[in-house]
């Protein structure tokens, strides 16, 4: 039992730190990985909390679906932007 | 009081989640950045409905061996409040990306500041 | 106006009405093609405010911050003990769902059994939320031009090897850990929600290094638009039967079945693939919405 209560406590920690990472760092590509490890750390705390249902939902949804459409609209930013350089030059 | 923080762990790393969160959507002006920070604000809150539907030393909500005594089981009511919110909070999302691709599109910046003053100019040269 | 109603929804069900023409049309206002804006605020008056405003506006936020931490640390401290059995939030009504909720459901995992049969109004409610919220983002994000991604940038992710051979072990076995969390929804931890999502990003591991075209003869905007109808249509009527019957519940005709078999607990088990399907189909709409403005 003690051994769990070291576990979840540096998940809690982990997770505060990646928290905290997420909305500091200047690149936005970098917050997006962090806070797809972010949900990862949360699935597993939810498994601790024997909740498994919530456990494989985030690790499907926040690891993964909202990361890529994350993504996807970084890379349509970029597109625009690049289109609009082209177009002036 | 410091003793029931302490048993409150879980609830305190979302108390804080939460507030991190909070900041950044008040103080970033990048709007992916708020988008971010709204994710991990209704994480945060999840992780507290959860860590209040848990009982020590009992499992997961699945009847095994026929057994129906509520002494050996923790909570099911906040996994299937949260089980629903998860889904939404992704819905929302998209469609908050949706809307922010938009804006860039036509005003070529992801700064809420400059979207707000350029918005108002356009106004004025309307009217 | 009765004749261009009938012509409209006949369009509609040919799925030929083009909302891109309609976008493009010149009564609606057109962004501005060349204007220079400039990053200042117009007039002198609002200046002066901005800047004030600018510099009182991150210290009231703290502020409010740190009172709302306050608060809710607060709060925390207040909480009965954490883990206990006899906190309020532990109350009769779970106590009948976890100790009636097998004989009531046949749903051994009592999360779905409350989720898809107790509280199925939640639920419905929540797959019309996906439902609107992907109508949102295909009127925000459908564009007029055909060809939204450079092709030539799309090639060089699909000619990737170790992407390719990645996919083909991993899509397969994504797709069937999905589909067993659908089916084993009323058995075991999962449900339509989370092996909806699963199946959702195997669908886009498989566009990501396979490429739409392959795809697009399953999975076009007509048949997305006629599964995920008749999906809502069946959970929205059985909900309705339900009402019919006095709302207790989710009434069926259907027996609720030995729990334990995978045929059993009634409805749940068709509503969870119900879902599931208007789930993965979300998934991958938005993923094919954002990446080249189409479904």
């Amino acid at each position: 039992m003690e051994l769990m209560d070291i576990f979840e406590l540096s998940l809690l920690l982990l997770l505060v730190i990646c928290g905290i990472s997420t909305c500091v760092s200047k690149n936005l590509m970098v917050s997006l990985i962090i806070f797809m490890a972010y949900s990862v750390i949360m699935s597993i705390i939810w498994a601790l909390l024997q909740a498994p249902d919530l456990a494989i939902t985030e690790a499907a949804v926040g690891a993964g679906i909202s990361g890529v459409l994350m993504f996807l609209s970084l890379k349509k930013i970029r597109d625009i932007r690049r289109k609009e350089a082209e177009h002036e030059t | 009081m410091l003793q029931n923080l302490w048993d409150h762990r879980i609830a305190c790393a979302a108390v804080v989640l939460f507030a991190i969160g909070f900041a950044t959507l008040l103080l970033h002006r990048n709007l992916m950045k708020k988008i971010i920070a709204l994710n991990i604000m209704d994480t945060a809150t999840y992780l507290f409905l959860t860590s209040l539907g848990y009982i020590s030393n009992r499992t997961a909500s699945i009847i095994t061996d026929g057994v129906t005594e509520m002494e050996r089981y923790v909570n099911p009511l906040p996994a299937g409040l949260v089980l629903t919110g998860i889904v939404v909070s992704v819905s929302v999302t998209a469609v908050l990306l949706g809307l922010t691709i938009r804006l860039y599109q036509r005003y070529h910046t992801l700064n809420l500041d400059e979207i707000y003053m350029m918005a108002q100019q356009e106004q004025e040269e309307d009217t | 106006m009765k004749h261009n109603l009938r012509r409209w929804l006949a369009q509609w069900d040919a799925g030929e009405l083009d909302f891109t023409a309609k976008t493009a049309s010149p009564e609606l206002p057109q962004p501005r093609a060349e204007t220079e804006w400039s990053k200042e605020p117009v007039r002198r008056l609002e200046r002066r405010q901005a800047a004030a405003f600018n510099r009182i506006y991150p210290v009231l936020a703290a502020i409010l911050c740190t009172v709302m931490i306050g608060f809710l640390f607060f709060t925390v401290s207040e909480l009965p003990a954490f883990g206990s059995s006899d906190s309020p939030a532990h109350n009769e009504v779970t106590k009948r769902y976890v100790e009636q909720g097998m004989a009531e459901t046949g749903a051994v995992n009592t999360v779905s059994g409350v989720i898809l049969d107790y509280r199925a109004f939640d639920t419905l409610g929540e797959s019309h939320v996906l439902f609107t919220a992907t109508t949102a983002v295909l009127i925000l994000l459908l564009t007029a031009q055909e060809e939204a991604e450079p092709k030539q940038q799309r090639e060089i992710m699909q000619r990737d090897p170790i992407l390719r051979q990645t996919a083909k072990i991993v899509v397969p076995l994504a797709m069937l850990f999905g589909i067993y969390v659908i089916f084993n929804g009323h058995l075991g931890p999962g449900g339509g929600f989370a092996g909806g999502s699963v199946i959702g990003g195997a669908l886009i591991l498989y566009v990501v290094s396979f490429g739409f075209e392959r795809l697009e003869k399953l999975l076009n905007l007509k048949t997305f638009r006629i599964i995920v109808l008749c999906a809502l249509c069946f959970y929205s009527l059985s909900k309705c039967y339900s009402f019919f019957c006095g709302a207790n519940g989710l009434e069926t005709i259907f027996s609720a079945g030995t729990p334990g078999r995978i045929f059993s607990a009634g409805l749940i088990l068709p509503l969870n693939i119900a879902v599931g399907i208007v789930v993965a189909c979300t998934m991958y709409g938005f993923y094919s919405l954002f990446r080249r403005g189409r479904i």
